[in-house]
């Protein structure tokens, strides 16, 4: 059996979204940026997929700018923004938990003379209203704070906090990349100008994500070229992919109360029976404020890196913090962040659910979770209490 | 890059040979900690000279695990010279190699080794035999591990190096 429990990191693209991808890639293999009458049938299913999108997030079509995933979009956005307001000030606010395509993008900025201010998180992961006021200032040209964590899938009161940005005159971004389906992301109602998605986390194609931006607001284009997307973003259009998108992201919604129901009944077993039969483990991160796909699991005296090898090798596809940070040995700044116990921090495993798990998968998986932890506890060094 | 383990290091992982404890060892250290996220606790017994039994614990990832499984069953019934010359070089030959990130792994397996040598060779000069001795050769012993270790950091480093080049 093989169990895949690494939906953060990435989802299974869904066979009815590759159906209508496929005519993208064979038939009406066209250029949107071409006059004759394929190029403009390519161009016409462009539009489309911005209408799509531009409903489901009840913003406007022109707001859509494809780009190859989130890194490209927030790199875009968070250098882009900042380097096109510099009149405006000189100081750019993110949290101290966001991906780290947005962390390595502001530190960037920081070592071309911006002053960055990184939002903490109380131990729930959340950040608090009143830490952004500490920072924010009438110099403060963009504030970015993700919509729900990679990591431990706390959610945050992006409308809150997009409400105090306005106040001081600055712009909100929210890379909203784990949000799908779990959050309404309507802009209007949160308040924000800037968005950020990437199709593969709901089970679109992977090279494919977006930039929602605010059309008022100064941006520099990061990949300059045959100024497609009206300058915003050059090269040449991955139709495919953001046809891939547009569907995935419109089925994402429809389907979205089944769905929600689904996860949290899975995710909510999952945990009980966890607790139930595995002693001292931990859930990191708030329970309430989070969505149901993600459990981010500490298991004192194992290390994670270890655990996820095991359930492995037992056919069980988890990760430690995050797919991205797994190859180098740093132990994850998010649990860092929420004052994990530094004893713990490297035993920790992130379950993340998805659309095609299923009850029977998470019975196995706690079968084998148990034998995976009793064993590794079975040598370890440091003695249970 | 992925963490490319080679079958043999899993199979130590899976399955790792001599793991556990021995009761009154005659050589003990416990190495790395926590919070650095991993740890090995050696135990050794000693007779006639030859590491008679040798046994670990670990709090660690798939590789630590696996070098200590790999250098305890090759030590075993070696001299205790001959295992101070153990180096970190022939865990990775013996596991048909490891990822870059985790050739620390060996370098840290063989340092506990050495440490619970150094650790029964102290006793035994307590027991009257020639402690200062030992100790020296302990010594001697740790300079080639250090310049081991530094190593492998630019390893680690010049991995990086390649990826941020890609």
């Amino acid at each position: 059996m093989k169990i895949y429990l690494d939906n953060a990191a990435t989802t299974r693209l869904d066979p009815r979204i590759l159906a209508k991808m496929k005519p993208y890639l064979t038939d009406q293999y066209g250029n949107p940026s071409s006059i004759h009458l394929l190029g403009q049938a390519a161009f016409s299913a462009l539009r489309q997929a911005k209408e799509m999108v531009a409903k489901v997030l009840n913003g406007q079509p022109d707001n859509v700018i494809f780009t190859s995933g989130a890194t490209e979009a927030n790199n875009f956005i968070i250098r882009g923004v900042a380097e096109a307001n510099r009149h405006k000030g000189n100081k750019i606010i993110v949290s101290a938990i966001e991906h780290p395509c947005v962390l390595e993008s502001a530190k960037a900025l920081a070592r071309d003379g911006f002053q960055v201010e990184f939002l903490p998180v109380n131990s729930q992961g959340l950040i608090e209203a009143a830490s952004l006021r500490k920072v924010i200032d009438r110099e403060t040209i963009l504030v970015s704070v993700m919509a729900v964590n990679n990591e431990i899938g706390t959610i945050q009161d992006i409308s809150a906090l997009a409400k105090i940005a306005h106040e001081f005159g600055a712009y909100f971004h929210t890379d909203a990349v784990q949000a799908i389906p779990y959050l309404k992301l309507d802009v209007k109602k949160l308040g924000v100008d800037f968005l950020t998605l990437s199709a593969h986390k709901f089970y679109g194609p992977k090279g494919v994500g977006l930039a929602y931006i605010n059309r008022q607001v100064k941006i520099k284009p990061l990949i300059i070229g045959g100024g497609q997307e009206d300058g915003f973003r050059s090269g040449t259009y991955n139709l495919p992919g953001i046809m891939g998108l547009a569907l995935a992201l419109e089925l994402a919604y429809r389907e979205r109360t089944a769905y929600l129901k689904k996860i949290t009944g899975l995710r909510d077993y999952f945990w009980k029976e966890v607790k139930k039969n595995i002693p001292e483990v931990k859930l990191n991160g708030s329970l309430t404020k989070r969505v149901p796909a993600n459990l981010n699991l500490m298991f004192s005296y194992i290390e994670g890196e270890a655990i996820l090898m095991d359930l492995s090798a037992r056919g069980i596809y988890v990760s430690t913090g995050s797919a991205c940070s797994a190859t180098d040995l740093r132990a994850s700044y998010v649990l860092k962040a929420i004052g994990l116990d530094k004893n713990f921090l490297n035993s920790n495993i992130r379950f993340s659910l998805g659309r095609f798990n299923t009850k029977i998968e998470i019975d196995y998986t706690v079968k084998c979770l148990v034998q995976t932890v009793k064993r590794l506890r079975s040598f370890s060094p440091i003695k249970m209490k | 890059m992925a963490l490319n383990y080679t079958k043999k290091t899993l199979n130590h992982f899976l399955k790792p040979q001599n793991i556990g404890e021995i009761k009154n060892p005659d050589g003990f250290a416990q190495i790395g900690n926590m919070v650095c996220g991993d740890q090995l606790d050696f135990f050794l017994k000693v007779e006639k000279g030859k590491i008679k039994d040798v046994k670990f614990l670990s709090f660690g990832c798939a590789s630590n695990i696996a070098t200590a499984s790999v250098l305890t069953e090759k030590v075993k019934g070696l001299t205790i010279d001959q295992a101070k010359k153990y180096n970190w070089q022939k865990i990775v030959d013996d596991l048909g190699g490891l990822p870059h990130q985790k050739i620390h792994c060996s370098v840290m397996a063989v340092q506990g080794l050495k440490k619970a040598l150094a650790d029964y060779e102290k006793k035994q000069g307590q027991k009257g035999a020639a402690p200062v001795k030992a100790l020296k050769n302990l010594k001697k012993n740790s300079s080639p591990k250090s310049s081991q270790v530094t190593k492998s950091t630019k390893l680690t480093k010049s991995h990086k190096t390649i990826k941020k080049n890609k």
